[in-house]
């Protein structure tokens, strides 16, 4: 059971006081959008082993949305940041490069 | 046979006995017994049947590894199988026994299997039971539920308590032998919080069996207030990030006490200490089952811990010095050890010359060829190790002790990820301790120490403890001495020597009769088998010869199994690899797992305002998501049936009353709100007028629809939008994600203020009588029109009535604060009383929205409906560029003139309802089924909706639907069956 800490009410919490809601940074598509492009938003999700990106709601807490980057493979937490955002944070990357030098942020 | 012997026992207290049965059979045992113990004091050997081929079998073990002493304990309310018997403290009264026979343990018909192993080969359900194909259903299935499963499933719901603990420590050490208590000192000593936790009742693990005394150290220990020490508490599982849980057992060995029976810790450590031990090995010879068969280290624990010899004679046979042990025990106990086999050549160590010096027979280089006896040791054949037939010798005994090394107890480690290394030299796998779990910070979050880390031996293990537990200690904050004194070895042992098979080369014949996994019945002809036949991977051969899958999870086995497979793929064995070990470590009672979330405290009843009165007025209650609502209001003499129809007909005649508390109601507001419900329905609300009511949809992003209800524009910038009952979460989470991330840059505040109004409709041709009669507000047609709202005191009550309706009929639901939700419901039945007011419940609101054609989530919505299916198009605005489920719903699939549209049915037999979701079926194809179906009293006749494959296109049609066979026949007509112009609503 993961460890994590919200980045709003700053609380570590038990991953029982939260709720996980997939993969981050996904771009939406709309009205408008060619069949492609809409069934890429829907549908296909990165699963990678490794660094993720992720959605998680402090839903039993401050009931914040937040993003957390994390390894897959062995649970590390890089860190939590705030979900207003379309892409990862520049500190949050570095600690990911720290941690995992073979690691490159894609586009 | 097996016996109490007069000296000895460190854990037993001869003078306090305790009475129990096996089987019906009354016996005696002492204070600090186990029940296998106890059973093996009174003579019993013979302990249960095995699960395949009903052999007879033994107590092979004295700790959580026994495979075959299983029992069914305890009786009624408090009867549980599958119980060790090797863990089970004895106490006065205890019931036990035996399992997987029939009729008796000791003639048992089932064991004809015996005789047929050439039936029952590894993947004999996959081979054998494919062909003739009628034939699994109708004869091997059932005969193979029948004789599935050991112990037999309890009938009674269990009377016992459970319970949960949380707690929060530096260092959670697991095991409470001489390596766990170091450990624990010496985490102690830096001031850090520690837990220990020991899964039997007492500590020193097998230290004490071996004169290694413990009382310096729980002395050490008594004085450390930041160590915490619980015995009967088990390791149950090691978890992410320093997460681990523990079993503890209250009251197993004390049922008449009031305590909970057991306790499931949920632990956070920032370091655990897996101190958990190693475990002996079985040999692989024929015969190596019959029962008096045990391991070496077994005997040593009966004969020190409980005073109880195993046999009269034993024969010890081992490839390590620690066997030697066990002979020594016996010989100073008086016992008789008939022989020492030796598989090593060169034979053992100091321990040996011990051994030799009492007079003892050892012979080195020699094997067991195969065990004789039926239901218990009659005698050993021996051979060369080498050379199965090599003369032979035959030694009358009746208890064999062996000993095939030892295996670190590595499961906790693993549990997480930690990996593990080959160590040839004792040939087994232990951690690698720079291969540790690792928790949220990237870093080891496990340490192993003592025998569980490899370092077998009291000394060695003592040693490693010190810098496992200051380790520990260090990682979670705290300092400690860098200096560790080497401890030498007391008595140094000789090399062990690995052997898989005994004698090396064992004939087929031999093999056949020689037990890998005593549980499940493995051979190790079976493992070699599933090699031959492509087997590979040792997780593929684990399930398919069932090696390792049985409630032991094979902590015996294993390794010896791996052993087989590697030899038979003429691969290394690190190179097979070990499979998955997965928590619990034992068994943990399905109880604990509960904890107190039972009966009513499974999950919460959510509860209206009105809820005490409904409950005195005889409401039938019915779940809707976590409320109990009334499904109809009982009278004496009625049936439910009745009262649904009564509340219907006095609610279209004159006047009925609903509690609707149970709607969600979202509070949406800001500069932005009425941009935002624009993307969150599918029609448009920004253009809603204050003071009005508007019915609005909710779509998910795949465009199905999922939540339906009221908005109210309450103010230029606020609005209130009901939910379903079941949906007023699901619904305010769904808004707070995308505002919090998609939009939000727009300036918009949701809460959800459900449960801070009461809400009542008041329905029927009298509503507005009984609102006038009540007073304070105007609720005529001119001032409050349909879909409109009025607010201010009614009966001096503040209230809030919508002109709203879900019957068709005239109808106000009236919001009020919840405290005054009661007041006000007493107050209408008290003015409504000369109408006929009368409550009516969920199936009657259910029966008047159907015969008004209106939609129930979850009744014509099963997630993959659109609203354009349910004729509900007219809600979905084509002026907004963007919706959520917009998008979607251009998809081909979703504008198909062939999706399944909502249709109305009449029956053709009117007095004929028809199920829910029975199947409209037309040229042997489904074609749709129905979503609602009831007997309407208004129309006098049976009424029902269904989703219909091009229903539109089908009015007048005759479809077919196939009950149990038969077909009944419906008419598809409009879904609204009453009052289509809405005249009754709008007066």
């Amino acid at each position: 059971m993961l460890l994590l800490t919200c980045p709003y009410c700053g609380v570590t919490a038990e991953e029982t006081e939260f709720h996980g809601g997939g993969e981050a940074h996904i771009k939406r598509f709309a009205g408008g959008s060619d069949d492609a492009e809409f069934t890429g938003y829907l549908f296909e999700k990165k699963n990678p082993r490794g660094v993720v990106f992720e959605r998680w709601r402090h839903v039993y807490g401050c009931g914040k949305w937040f993003h957390a980057a994390r390894c897959s493979a062995t649970l590390e937490i890089f860190g939590t940041y705030s979900a207003q955002t379309v892409k990862p944070s520049e500190a949050v990357i570095s600690v990911i490069q720290a941690r995992r030098p073979d690691w490159q942020v894609k586009p | 046979m097996s016996h109490r012997i007069k000296k000895s026992g460190i854990l037993i207290d001869r003078t306090k006995p305790k009475n129990f049965t096996f089987n019906g059979k009354k016996f005696r045992g002492f204070q600090g017994d186990t029940l296998a113990s106890a059973l093996l004091a009174n003579g019993q050997v013979l302990m249960g049947r095995s699960f395949k081929y009903h052999r007879p079998r033994g107590v092979v073990a004295s700790g959580a590894e026994e495979p075959n002493a299983l029992m069914n304990m305890g009786q009624g309310a408090r009867f549980e199988p599958n119980q060790r018997a090797t863990t089970t403290e004895l106490f006065d009264g205890l019931v036990a026994r035996s399992q997987n026979h029939w009729p008796s343990l000791e003639f048992d018909i089932g064991a004809i299997n015996n005789r047929l192993p050439k039936f029952f080969p590894a993947g004999f359900y996959y081979k054998t039971f494919m062909y003739p194909r009628w034939a699994w259903k109708h004869l091997f299935e059932p005969i193979i539920r029948k004789s599935a499963g050991l112990g037999t499933a309890p009938q009674q719901p269990d009377a016992d308590r459970y319970e949960y603990f949380y707690a929060y420590v530096d260092v959670l050490i697991i095991g409470g032998g001489s390596a766990g208590l170091t450990a624990a000192i010496e985490a102690g000593k830096t001031g850090a919080k520690v837990l220990l936790v020991e899964q039997t009742p007492h500590l020193g693990g097998r230290a004490p069996v071996d004169g290694f005394g413990i009382d310096a150290q729980l002395n050490t220990l008594k004085n450390m207030k930041n160590v915490i020490i619980r015995t009967r508490t088990m390791g149950a599982g090691v978890y992410d990030h320093g997460y681990a849980l523990a079993y503890e057992r209250i009251t197993d060995h004390a049922p008449n006490s009031d305590q909970p029976r057991h306790r499931l810790w949920r632990i956070r450590a920032k370091r655990i200490v897996t101190a958990t031990g190693a475990i002996e090995r079985t040999l692989n010879f024929s015969g190596n089952d019959i029962p008096g068969v045990m391991l070496a280290s077994a005997v040593r624990d009966y004969v020190s811990l409980w005073g109880v010899s195993p046999g009269k004679s034993t024969v010890i046979v081992t490839n390590n010095d620690d066997a030697y042990r066990t002979a020594i025990t016996l010989f100073n106990s008086g016992q008789t050890v008939a022989a020492i086999l030796d598989a090593r050549p060169m034979g053992g160590g100091a321990l040996a010359n011990q051994a030799r010096d009492l007079g003892i027979r050892i012979l080195n280089g020699k094997a067991i060829k195969k065990v004789t006896g039926h239901k218990t040791v009659a005698s050993v054949v021996i051979c060369d190790q080498s050379d199965e037939t090599s003369d032979t010798e035959t030694i009358i005994c009746d208890c064999v002790a062996m000993s095939g090394g030892w295996s670190p107890v590595v499961h906790l480690w693993s549990h997480c990820g930690g990996k593990l290394n080959w160590d040839a030299k004792n040939a087994m796998f232990s951690p690698d301790p720079n291969r540790p779990p690792t928790g949220h910070d990237g870093q080891g979050f496990v340490i192993s120490a003592g025998a569980a880390a490899g370092a077998l031996g009291h000394d060695a293990g003592i040693q490693n403890a010190v810098s496992a537990g200051r380790q520990a200690a260090v990682e979670a904050g705290f300092s400690a001495s860098k200096t560790i004194a080497s401890i030498a070895a007391s008595t140094p042992e000789s090399p062990m020597l690995a052997v898989w098979s005994m004698p090396q080369n064992a004939s087929y014949a031999l093999r056949l009769k020689t037990w890998l996994d005593f549980q499940n019945d493995v051979k190790v002809s079976d493992v070699q088998l599933a090699a031959r036949e492509g087997y590979e991977s040792v997780e593929h051969t684990k399930r398919y010869t069932t090696l390792g899958m049985a409630t032991d999870q094979g902590k015996l086995s294993n390794i010896n199994g791996l052993a087989v497979l590697a030899d038979s793929l003429n691969a290394e064995i690190p190179a097979v690899g070990t499979t998955t070990f997965r928590p619990p470590y034992t068994p943990i009672s399905i109880g604990s797992i509960a904890g107190e979330a039972r009966g009513a405290l499974f999950k919460p009843t959510r509860k209206s305002p009105i809820d005490a009165w409904q409950d005195a007025n005889h409401a039938v209650w019915e779940p809707v998501a976590d409320w109990r609502r009334p499904y109809a209001y009982r009278q004496s003499g009625e049936t439910t049936q009745q009262a649904v129809t009564r509340e219907i007909n006095a609610t279209r005649n004159s006047l009925g009353l609903l509690d609707a508390s149970t709607l969600g109601k979202i509070l949406v507001k800001g500069p932005d709100a009425g941009n935002f419900l624009d993307l969150v329905y599918t029609n448009m609300m920004s253009t809603l007028k204050q003071g009005r009511c508007r019915y609005g949809l909710m779509c998910n992003e795949n465009g199905f629809l999922f939540d339906d209800g009221v908005v109210v524009r309450t103010g230029e910038q606020e609005f209130l939008c009901h939910t379903t009952s079941g949906g007023s979460d699901r619904v305010h989470a769904w808004m707070e994600e995308w505002l919090q991330t998609e939009w939000w840059d727009l300036q918009v505040f949701t809460a959800n203020i459900t449960e801070q109004f009461a809400q009542i409709a008041v329905v029927g041709p009298n509503a507005r009588k009984v609102l006038e009669k009540l007073g304070g507000l105007d609720v005529s047609n001119e001032t409050l029109p349909f879909m409109g709202y009025t607010e201010g005191r009614l009966a001096g009550i503040w209230a809030r009535p919508y002109r709203i309706s879900f019957s068709g009929e005239l109808s106000f639901e009236i919001a009020m604060p919840a405290n005054q939700g009661q007041e006000m419901w007493d107050k209408l039945l008290e003015a409504g009383a000369e109408f006929n007011i009368t409550p009516y419940g969920t199936e009657a609101l259910h029966v008047m929205r159907a015969e008004k054609g209106f939609i129930m989530i979850g009744d014509e919505t099963d997630g993959t409906v659109i609203p354009q299916d349910l004729n509900l198009g007219w809600a979905v605005s084509k002026k907004k560029t963007d919706f959520l489920g917009k998008r979607a719903q251009q998809r081909s699939h979703m504008v198909d003139p062939n999706r399944k549209q909502l249709v109305g049915l009449y029956t053709l037999n009117p007095d004929y309802v028809l199920p829910d979701c029975a199947h409209a079926v037309e040229n042997g194809k489904i074609i749709g089924h129905v979503s609602s179906s009831y007997f309407s009293p208004t129309l006098n006749c049976s009424i029902a909706m269904a989703l219909i494959t091009g229903g539109a296109g089908r009015m007048g049609k005759v479809l077919d639907f196939v009950i149990d066979g038969k077909t009944v026949q419906a008419k598809v007509v409009d879904p609204v069956f009453y009052d289509k112009e809405g005249a009754r609503q709008n007066v």
